[in-house]
């Protein structure tokens, strides 16, 4: 049996420890076109802000991999032969395979407004990237952000502690408006504006002025021009979806697969931000792009290739970040409420905020702390939670697992309820009955 | 640069709030779902133990030599990491 995997992200490496965890004998291939291999992606942002060197973003040492036993090679693949069972390497090799995986991942969406190829036009997609935005920062020196969600962010932060003055460019009229509320934009708001940070709301970038091929200034919709040496872009991603799309594979916005992961060629699989992956659940087929779901699906594809039989089941969507120095939890929908089984919205912060008398101690120490809880009738339907993160766990459980809360819903909306308290409460009595 | 962060926001993680509830008995123990593999807790470790490499398992770090000096619990980005006590009956008997 030949196992190939095309792409050297988490989701491919996940299925290499998945598969040699059932088939201890079957041969494996890696295939990948990053020149650095495998990487932690979302470490990048903390590489430009410094807390940590380059080289201490790869996970896997040289013993992990020969453990794993597979082969691999820095390749290209140009071409899926689903007829023969072969992919083409860089043009020019021919390798064949019994089962395949698509683990190709998804690129930054190019910014397209008259001046990107300037030098100073940069995203943060690769590890090249992050050094060529170290190479060109410079202390004093100024910086354009454009983007509106975490990548954005994560640039402007990374700019920052490089002592560059940094203008922020927000579409609307405030940060992330469409998960945040505004009590939560204008944390992360004011936040970055006491770093020195400067706000354009209300603000499209149209041209990027150029001075002898480099960045010189950018041109807003409004008319304005502001001067700068770089134009950091982050606006949005797009799963490399080519190979599949040439070899004829069923394509949404991702390359469709069952709960399975599975092509519509039952010998070719796909998973992590490349895959659109069907949820029985739902009954829909839903893009991703995250780290953890990327990791679970190539597991899952891993074991399937190998013969077992393993359903991918999303949770409650469930994302972490920092922002402005707060870690941040997003737990099922909390975005604009068009959802109509939300009765309430519960909110705490700091004042709100005691030692919680658990076995457990988790992050804390953050300047503020907020939460936001949306309640429905007898479930919990998403939440925020910011700075201190002992509410993340039970929240997360209370609304994956559609936990019943009706005994505790009174005192959730509640006039100035002690939020963290009643939910600290409520998991404490559930913990002890369990 | 490395160590030395322009970011004040950053900084808050060395107050003593978040080291006053770590040196304890008991582990540090991840959840693998939030975990980004970034590096930064392997990275701050004082003895160099790998707890990245623990929060890919999902594994509680029970190795000799941790201090559960809480540096990498402060660090992590994610807030992947939390103490458990396992001193949760003798705490308070002295
Ligand atoms: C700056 C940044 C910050 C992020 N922050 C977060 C975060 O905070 N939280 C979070 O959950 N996620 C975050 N992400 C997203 C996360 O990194 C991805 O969801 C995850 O890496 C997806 O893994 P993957 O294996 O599907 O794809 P990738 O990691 O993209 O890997 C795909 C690989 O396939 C290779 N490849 C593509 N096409 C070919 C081909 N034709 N031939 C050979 N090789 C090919 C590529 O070189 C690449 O190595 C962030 C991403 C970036 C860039
Ligand atoms: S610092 Fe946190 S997110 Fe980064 S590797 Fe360690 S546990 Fe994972
Ligand atoms: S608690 Fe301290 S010694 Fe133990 S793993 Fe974390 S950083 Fe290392």
């Amino acid at each position: 049996m030949r196992y190939i995997i095309v792409g050297t992200g988490v989701a491919g490496i996940a299925a290499i420890e998945a598969i040699r965890s059932v088939d201890k004998k079957g041969e494996m291939i890696m295939l990948g076109d990053d020149p650095h291999g495998f990487y932690s992606r979302p470490g990048l942002a903390y590489y430009l802000t410094g807390e940590l060197h380059d080289k201490a973003l790869f996970p896997k040492t040289r013993e992990d991999y020969a453990r794993l036993g597979f082969k691999y090679h820095k390749a290209r693949v140009t071409r899926i032969n689903r007829a023969e069972k072969t992919v083409l390497l860089d043009g020019r090799e021919l390798l064949s395979y019994d089962k395949l995986l698509i683990a190709t991942g998804a690129f930054a969406t190019p910014l397209k407004v008259p001046g990107s190829a300037l030098q100073g036009v940069l995203k943060l997609d690769h590890l090249d990237d992050a050094r060529q935005i170290l190479k060109l920062a410079r202390r004093g020196k100024t910086a354009v952000v454009v983007g509106g969600g975490i990548t954005a962010l994560e640039l402007t932060e990374g700019l920052l502690a490089r002592g560059m003055n940094v203008h922020y460019l927000l579409r609307g009229d405030r940060y992330w408006g469409n998960v945040l509320d505004e009590h939560e934009s204008r944390i992360v708001e004011k936040r970055l504006q006491e770093e020195g940070v400067t706000l354009h709301f209300h603000s499209e970038l149209i041209e990027v002025i150029g001075r002898a091929g480099k960045v010189g200034g950018v041109r807003l919709l409004n008319g304005r021009t502001l001067k700068c040496d770089i134009l950091a872009y982050a606006i949005g991603i797009k799963p490399r979806v080519e190979l599949a799309r040439e070899a004829d594979l069923a394509l949404d916005r991702g390359i469709l697969v069952n709960e399975f992961l599975q092509t519509n060629d039952p010998d070719i699989y796909a998973a992590g931000d490349v895959a659109q992956v069907y949820d029985p659940l739902s009954g829909r087929s839903v893009l991703d792009s995250l780290w953890s779901p990327a990791r679970e699906q190539g597991r899952a594809a891993g074991l399937n290739m190998a013969g077992q039989r393993i359903s991918y089941i999303k949770g409650a969507p469930f994302n972490v970040t920092r922002l402005a120095g707060l870690t941040t939890t997003i737990i099922g929908a909390v975005g604009h409420g068009h959802d109509e089984d939300i009765l309430g919205i519960a909110r705490g912060d700091s004042e709100t905020w005691r030692e919680l008398p658990d076995a457990s101690v988790a992050q804390g120490g953050f300047d503020m702390n907020h939460v936001r809880i949306l309640v429905g009738e007898k479930t919990l339907i998403g939440a925020v939670v910011m700075g201190d993160q002992t509410l993340s766990t039970p929240l997360q459980k209370i609304i994956s697992d559609k936990m019943d809360i009706s005994c505790i819903h009174d005192k959730l909306l509640a006039r100035n309820a002690r939020v963290a308290d009643v939910i600290v409460e409520y998991w404490s009595k559930y913990v002890a009955s369990a | 640069m490395y160590g030395g962060l322009a970011l004040s926001f950053l900084n808050i993680f060395k107050s003593d709030a978040a080291r006053r509830t770590a040196l304890f008995a008991g582990h540090v123990v991840p959840d693998p779902s939030r975990c980004v593999q970034c590096g930064i807790c392997t990275y701050n470790c004082p003895i160099g133990i790998d707890v990245r490499a623990y929060a890919w398992r999902g594994e509680a770090i029970k190795h000799n030599e941790c201090l559960t000096c809480g540096e990498c619990v402060a660090r992590c980005p994610r807030g992947v990491l939390r103490f458990e006590r396992t001193d949760l009956f003798t705490a308070g008997a002295g």
